[in-house]
């Protein structure tokens, strides 16, 4: 019995690691490269010979610094704002979809699917066009709507999967017990809510950070260019000088949100992205 | 809908049929006034676009000469079925599509399994090691393979110079089939994630009890899979396999960083962008959208009616 014991303990250390170097080897290799001297980078080996934060100084101090911390600001700024609309009409319509009985909820949760399924592509041609006609190519709002079309459909679908979970009688009971509609909601519904829309924020997030197609076609300065585009347009310090080691220090600084919101969140993105997909 | 409430009213003996018609209308408004908004947007920013498309794309139109815009109806449309680089590019998308998603499926599965029969003790670990390649942002993910497998910064040829066929004068990126696999790969590293959470889904759903009942019978673990556990998943891998199929048919991100499809590795999304954002035709581009848009159609259409796969059903629809 002990001897099985610890072979199930070998075999899931084994499983672990397997695991762990699968999902985390990629970004190991990027943060070794993020530390090389340029002198170093043709070494041919995985780790820095000397770990030299002279690439990070580059994007955050030196010449790239304007490339990379404005589309850094516009990445924070439109990723957010695109998430906050679309979380806050998917709530409403989630809410509406769960609760309520009206007819035509099956057009909206297929038009959600339908959008989520669209080519991105398709619709940057006549954005790109009518973007320069009414003055929109470049500018935030510019990414912001089109940002609509990644971030809504999934909200409503993950957010209307949560909501359908949630016993609205509790809200009845509390009237009973001689709370207000108002104090009902606040206190018995919305505590259980929030972790649901919470979690849905974060998967848009995630989904509007890593938006390329849209931030290339309609940007074109620094004034609304987000940094997967930006990582696109880096150019070296000096024009014969590959960017390896600038783009591979901006990869990381962008990864870290990513990585602290999976550290933090595990446990609620995964229980998000699998009752999204299954029958709730 | 069973957790759905008729009324905020505490009081539940049965009301006259005309009040009840009244509050039906009234909800009828409230739900729309509510989900009304977040409809609209929807189809603004995807039906209006996408309509818009279809128009521009009968016109021979270039934003470098906007003045010699002219009706052609389907002449654009003629000009990009004739070309040979469509239908290459059309194969080099389904060849992506089919391979990565293949090796999702069995790798992502085999990651399911993991995480479904992991003890507590390791399962938090291996689920947050899991979600890194699925928030990480395609563009890097593309870098950090790119960067291994190039011939000056890489590192892959040193490693496995011991493999046939790898040394240290490979380069990775200069003929199609190597620039494909990497590409592939980091693609398949990045979603494979996603796919194996759809599916940990699916295995939750199959009863415990089916499971033990055909161990008690002396199957062996691969037929309990088998004859057990996938059949009683395959709504649950139908509906991974189309939701990744159409994701990797739209490929763009991977391709532009590491050959921005050079060396025939060129996708279909990447033609649209190099059509009209590139070279400003508005005219071709809008059609070879229109075209990219009737091909997912298409890939649905015969996912639902061929293979009968519910996604409504699947993703919690009613």
């Amino acid at each position: 019995m002990k001897g099985s014991r610890t072979k199930e303990r070998v075999v899931w250390t084994v499983i672990s690691i397997f695991v762990l170097v699968y999902a985390l080897f990629p970004v190991a290799s990027i943060l070794a490269t993020s530390f090389k001297e340029p002198s170093d980078l043709t070494s041919g080996k995985f780790l820095p010979t000397n770990w030299s934060g002279v690439n990070y100084e580059e994007i955050l101090v030196g010449d790239a610094q304007g490339l990379f911390l404005s589309s850094l600001w516009n990445s924070i700024g439109i990723a957010l704002i695109a998430t906050f609309i679309a979380v806050v009409l998917a709530t409403l319509c989630a809410y509406a979809i769960a609760r309520l009985d009206f007819p035509g909820k099956k057009l909206i949760l297929t038009t959600a699917l339908a959008v989520s399924i669209f080519p991105v592509i398709s619709i940057v041609t006549p954005l790109f066009n009518l973007w320069r006609t009414i003055g929109l190519y470049d500018t935030w709002p510019g990414l912001i709507i089109p940002y609509l079309s990644l971030t809504l459909p999934i909200s409503i679908w993950t957010l209307a999967a949560f909501f359908r979970q949630i016993p609205w009688e509790l809200e009845q009971a509390a009237q009973v017990d001689g709370a207000t509609t108002w104090q009902a909601f606040r206190k018995a519904i919305v505590p259980l809510a929030a972790p649901g829309v919470f979690t849905t924020a974060i998967i848009a997030f995630f989904i509007a950070w890593n938006d390329f197609v849209y931030g290339i076609s309609l940007t074109s300065t620094e004034a609304a260019r987000p940094v997967p585009a930006a990582l696109a347009f880096f150019t070296g310090a000096s024009q014969f000088e590959a960017p390896v080691g600038a783009i591979s220090a901006a990869a990381i600084i962008v990864t870290i949100p990513i990585v602290l919101l999976v550290l933090l969140f595990q446990r609620q993105i995964v229980s998000g992205l699998t009752q999204g997909a299954v029958k709730g | 809908m069973s957790t759905s409430v008729k009324t905020s009213s505490p009081k539940t003996e049965p009301r006259a049929p005309q009040q009840y018609s009244d509050r039906a209308k009234a909800e009828r408004r409230l739900g729309w006034l509510l989900a009304g908004p977040a409809f609209v947007v929807m189809l603004a920013v995807t039906a209006y676009p996408i309509l818009q498309a279809v128009f521009d794309s009968l016109f021979s139109y270039r934003l470098t000469a906007p003045d010699e815009r002219e009706f052609i109806g389907l002449g654009n449309y003629a000009v990009i079925l004739s070309d040979q680089v469509w239908w290459r590019d059309l194969g080099v998308t389904l060849l992506i599509t089919v391979v990565t998603v293949v090796v999702e499926l069995i790798l992502g599965f085999a990651l399911a399994l993991v995480m479904h029969k992991a003890l507590k003790s390791v399962r938090g670990l291996l689920r947050t090691a899991i979600l890194v390649p699925y928030g990480i942002i395609t563009v890097v993910s593309a870098f950090a393979w790119f960067y291994a497998f190039d011939i000056n910064s890489g590192f892959v040829n040193n490693w496995f110079d011991w493999v046939p066929g790898i040394d240290p004068d490979l380069n990775w990126f200069a003929q199609g089939s190597t620039s494909l696999f990497v590409i592939m790969a980091s693609e398949i590293w990045k979603t494979t994630p996603f796919i194996s959470l759809l599916l940990l889904a699916g295995l939750a759903q199959v009863p415990d009890e089916l499971t033990e009942a055909a161990e008690v019978d002396g199957a062996t673990w691969w037929e309990r899979m088998s004859r057990v556990v996938l059949p009683n998943m395959k709504a649950a891998i139908m509906v991974a396999v189309l939701f990744r199929a159409l994701d990797a048919f739209r490929i763009f991100d991977n391709v532009f960083i590491m050959t921005n499809g050079a060396f025939g590795t060129e996708v279909l999304s990447l033609l649209a962008y190099r059509t009209s954002i590139s070279r400003l035709e508005i005219g071709l581009g809008s059609a070879v959208s229109v075209l990219l848009f009737i091909c997912v159609l298409l890939i649905c259409f015969i996912a639902i009616k061929l293979f009968k796969v519910d996604l409504a059903g699947a993703r919690g629809g009613k």
